[in-house]
């Protein structure tokens, strides 16, 4: 047993956290600042945090994550970092040279109370940042939310360029939250089906699943680029995906520059989709394409195809707000039965909106924010599932419990795939169905006895 | 950006360096200039390198932080004790089984090393102060798993806030009775690198645990590996060629250990150091309580297999060890030989970089070279100058304000125990055999001359170095492997060995041939142009035939 002394008697804890199922905020803000075209991002705090964020980020993406940090030492930590960033300033643009530099806090600086926007001007003022350069400052206190919230927070960084020229330029926004470089492709190719003029913001595709050439570009193609930053402010309206990821930033938007905004759950599966190409198809009035209607309808078909595979098959799962309230959604429209869902990102709203999900289902699940994988281990200790879907830490529970696991959201540190094949979008529904298959499948093709083995299923 | 496209055939080492300096403001490259060393044959010894230094802010480095050095290197691997960290989610998470350290459960059913545990320190705890969290989550632990130790590992704000968590260690370890609970002041700011954390992490397991267990260990030669951490299970390897010699390992500081280990590592008779950097203070401390002495050992390379075990069977100056040592190395030479002459006309010639740690990037060059390949560049990530330039330069190192602020404990020889393994007359024959104690020549005598040996090397100059040398391998870290790989060239990591190993001893060697083969040898690094690419002309329209 590898989680050996994980008892199935579940007691109640205050203090300690055991197998968590979230990281801190400045690993989201790195993630978010490298969907910017040209930007380096940058860890205002000990030199570790930057280490550890970007050989995470390295082990989900295998792509070169750059990033650059202020190297505090204990006399930085006493007597502010301010010194240190408005030197790496310099450093950076002279050495590397990026359009931008996104600076993000960390637990450290937070504490001492270092203003980024106050050092930001002071190098500016000594001639640190050259014209035409950006550098964005999001503060991302390790010790409030999750990594989740440290994405939200660089991307409301990010509306801070946002600019109005007092001329709407047609375009609609689309924060996609924190999602893969493949589903932020997805979610431009549907827009520019529909014949949408979309700006994605962040964008990390191009970025964080590149091409190897025999050349390094450690800025790639890819990203938001400035000039679209700054038309945010112009756009016609705002789609943002995920309440816990994206709804700031589009609020920001609005109060700043009248950008009227929804918010929508993160487009997975049949029905958040359906809401996704219904609300762009409003905002943006344009038709629905005839292709578009087809992919929903192969996904439909699937469903159909091979619903008896999934009706009732308890889940567990585990993952951030957004992406979960989005994934029960569908799990229930597949009359799947998800039992155990946990995040360890704080938000009281997250449980009620599983609640309200699963309101209709014959047993009241399991649900918990600012939980852990502990916690989920135990529960499905006392009730078991058929099926676990999780970051790549669900292996040692899903091995232990010998219950078939499927790999999604952050990180995914053993599998490769999530870099290139999207889960949002009805494509991304059908790779979805054909992991959830997948893994039942073969498990009972694993555990069928001779007699019952069937060639065709 | 860099294309790594025309290798530089003769290239003279002094514009190399200019090269890789040129770029940065004045003042970065008078500082980095001092940590790039054109290795040369000084008098006595080799010339003086810049290092343990602070990294330039800005500059992409590959080091991490002193919390990374003491719960991720040093104390992550033992399986019997809880590690707690202090702090946000963030550290206790990035450290969760990352560092491929292998072990098993042991007899006694017991390994935390799957689970990550956290105070989760929230704004409120930042505000007024986690103290009493960290005791509830000490106690939580205790009533659920019963561990025999807990270890706390503070992060950034828990100095800067003041828990005190060596007194809540001591509160908590009185009150549970039967749980050893001790705290590591580790915060990532203290040091310059990942270095600071080893010494916190020695001091504290010197001064808690070791000495604490006095039932005999049975053996008839008695070590301990100091500085080696089971990655891949190098460990297991190493401990499979001493159970063949007939050595006992009483403690691995710290790859597959145990709590028992470091409690009875006291009663070895030899303390053999791999990794110098990371674990030299509790070999100098073990020496001054309790009279161990101790050499400098290599387990990485085939030869250096054979030659630090003879170095072990001549201290215990036994004709039944010595000899049993040779039948050892006799029987499993035929093994590495037939695959180094598989696999060496395929890697003679070839040349690698290495830039890792504060000893790897020294120790492997042995394999490299059982390989036919030549090292052109090496430097370790958080290394000191003793490492590069030899324990002689000890005396000479300057004490600066982030090396003064990581504690020093005075050992005193232990009352009872103290014993020294070997008289003065003893050591001083052995001595004169060759056998050195307490000695480590450092990394650049082994460097051939006009290499570069770089210190805390960044990303820019690792880019630079493989655009205008285009070696064959490049060996660092996950940080560094897709930058490296993207201009077409071979990245091997050495902190966690990808996804293999062991590397060590004489199956680990014949692996390591094998993997380096692999990377060299792969066909993928003719791939990266498309045909099109290759001859862009077109031709005439074609016609079916």
């Amino acid at each position: 047993m590898l989680l050996r002394h994980t008892p199935e008697e579940i007691s109640e804890r205050k203090a300690v956290t055991i197998n968590p199922a979230k990281t801190c905020q400045p690993i989201g803000a790195m993630y978010a600042a490298l969907g910017i075209h040209g930007c380096l991002p940058h860890s205002h705090g000990s030199q570790g945090c930057c280490a550890y964020h970007r050989s995470t980020l390295t082990r989900h993406y295998k792509e070169p994550i750059p990033a650059a940090t202020s190297s505090f030492t204990e006399g930085a930590s006493v007597f502010g970092g301010q010194a240190n960033l408005v030197q790496a300033f310099n450093n950076i643009f002279t050495v590397y040279d990026p359009d931008v530099i996104a600076v993000h806090t960390t637990c450290l600086s937070e504490t001492i109370g270092d203003d980024l926007p106050q050092i930001r001007k002071k190098a500016l003022k000594e001639g640190k940042i050259p014209e035409g350069k950006y550098v964005m400052c999001a503060s991302t206190p390790s010790y409030v939310g999750s990594h989740v919230t440290g994405f939200s927070n660089m991307v409301k960084a990010m509306t801070e360029f946002s600019e109005s020229t007092g001329r709407k330029n047609g375009k609609i926004n689309i924060i996609p939250g924190w999602v893969e470089p493949c589903d932020m492709e997805e979610i431009k190719r549907i827009a520019s089906m529909m014949g949408v003029k979309s700006i994605v913001m962040p964008d990390t595709s191009g970025v964080l699943n590149a091409p190897l050439t025999g050349q390094y570009k450690m800025f790639p193609d890819g990203g938001t680029t400035m000039d679209e930053v700054k038309a945010t402010g112009d756009a016609v309206g705002t789609l943002a995906l995920g309440e816990w990821c994206s709804a700031d930033a589009a609020r920001a938007l609005d109060k700043k520059h009248s950008v009227p905004c929804s918010v929508l759950d993160m487009p997975f599966g049949l029905k958040a989709t359906d809401r996704f190409v219904d609300a762009l198809r409003k905002i943006a009035g344009v038709n629905v394409p005839d292709e578009l209607l087809v992919e929903r309808g192969q996904l439909v078909d699937l469903i159909s195809d091979m619903h008896a595979w999934l009706y009732h098959k308890k889940v567990a799962i585990a993952g951030d707000p957004d992406q979960l309230i989005a994934m029960t959604e569908f799990l229930v429209s597949l009359d799947m039965w998800p039992m155990h869902i946990v995040t360890g990102t704080p938000g009281k709203k997250f449980e009620k909106r599983i609640r309200e999900i699963t309101a209709e289902l014959p047993f009241e699940v399991n649900v918990k924010a600012k939980g852990d994988l502990f916690l989920l281990h135990q529960w499905i200790k006392n009730d078991p599932v058929d099926l676990l879907i999780c970051n790549t830490y669900g292996k040692y529970i899903a091995r232990d419990e010998d219950i078939p696991l499927i790999r999604w959201g952050f990180p995914i540190l053993d599998r490769q795939g999530h870099q290139y094949f999207p889960t949002v979008g009805y494509k991304g529904g059908i790779r979805l169905m054909e992991k959830i298959l997948g893994a039942i499948l073969d498990r009972k093709d694993r555990d069928d006895p001779e007699i019952k083995f069937e060639l065709v299923i | 950006m860099a294309t790594a496209k025309q290798k530089m055939v003769h290239w003279d080492p002094a514009d190399i360096k200019a090269e890789l300096i040129k770029k940065y403001p004045p003042k970065v490259a008078r500082k980095r200039s001092k940590q790039i060393m054109i290795n040369e044959a000084a008098e006595n010894g080799t010339p003086e390198i810049t290092a343990n230094v602070r990294t330039i802010p800005g500059i992409i480095t590959m080091r991490g932080c002193t919390y990374a050095g003491c719960k991720g290197v040093i104390m992550g691997p033992t399986r019997d004790i809880v590690n707690l960290v202090h702090g946000p989610i963030g550290c206790s998470f990035y450290a969760w089984l990352t560092r491929r350290n292998q072990t098993g459960p042991g007899p006694d059913d017991e390994n935390f090393m799957n689970y990550c545990f956290s105070t989760d320190m929230q704004d409120s705890d930042i505000i007024f102060g986690g103290e009493k969290k960290l005791a509830a989550a000490i106690q939580e632990i205790y009533d659920l798993m019963h561990p025999k130790a807990i270890g706390v590992f503070a992060t950034c704000p828990v100095g800067l806030i003041g828990d005190d968590i060596h007194t809540v260690a001591k509160n908590m370890k009185e009150k549970l009775g039967d749980c050893n609970v001790f705290a590591f002041s580790c915060e990532g700011y203290k040091g310059v690198s990942q270095s600071a954390g080893h010494h916190i992490a020695n001091n504290q397991i010197f001064r808690h645990v070791v000495g604490e267990n006095d039932v005999p260990k049975e053996g008839k030669y008695k070590i301990n590996l100091l500085g080696e951490y089971n990655i891949g299970g190098d460990g297991f390897e190493i401990d499979r060629i001493f159970n063949r010699c007939g050595i006992t390992n009483i403690a691995t500081f710290s790859g597959n250990s145990t709590y028992d280990q470091f409690a009875s590592a006291h009663q070895a008779d030899l303390n053999c150091v791999m990794c110098h950097r990371s674990i030299n203070y509790v070999a100098d401390m073990l020496e001054t309580k309790f009279g161990i002495p101790w050499i400098k050992v290599n387990f990485i390379g085939a030869n250096a297999t054979a030659k630090s075990l003879r170095k072990i069977a001549a201290y215990f100056d036994d004709q039944e060890l010595k000899d049993r040592v040779e039948d050892v190395i006799a029987e499993e030479m035929p093994e590495v030989e037939k695959a180094i002459e598989e696999i060496r006309p395929r890697t003679e010639g070839k040349t690698a970089m290495l830039f890792v740690g504060g000893s790897r990037a020294h120790h492997y060059q042995e394999l490299f070279r059982e390989m036919g390949m030549k090292v052109i560049s090496a430097g370790y990530e958080f290394a000191h100058r003793d490492d590069y330039e030899g324990r002689r330069v000890l005396p000479f190192l300057k004490v600066d304000a982030d090396s003064r602020n990581i504690e020093e404990i005075e050992v005193e020889p232990d009352e009872t125990r103290y014993r020294p393994r070997k008289t003065e007359e003893q050591i001083a024959a052995l001595e004169k055999a060759g056998i050195k104690f307490k000695s480590y020549d450092g990394l650049a005598p082994d460097m051939e001359p006009d290499t570069l040996i770089i210190d805390d090397l960044n990303q820019y100059e690792a880019e630079k170095l493989v655009e205008l040398l285009r070696p064959d391998l490049f060996c660092a870290g996950i940080k560094e492997k897709y930058s490296i790989q993207k201009l077409g060239v071979p990245m091997k990591q050495l902190h966690s060995y990808d996804s293999g190993g062991p590397y060590a001893g004489f199956k680990g060697a014949v692996n390591f041939y094998n993997e380096i083969d692999r990377l060299v040898n792969s066909r993928v690094w003719s791939y990266m142009k498309a045909p099109w690419q290759e001859n862009p002309q077109l031709s005439a329209a074609y016609v079916w035939e």
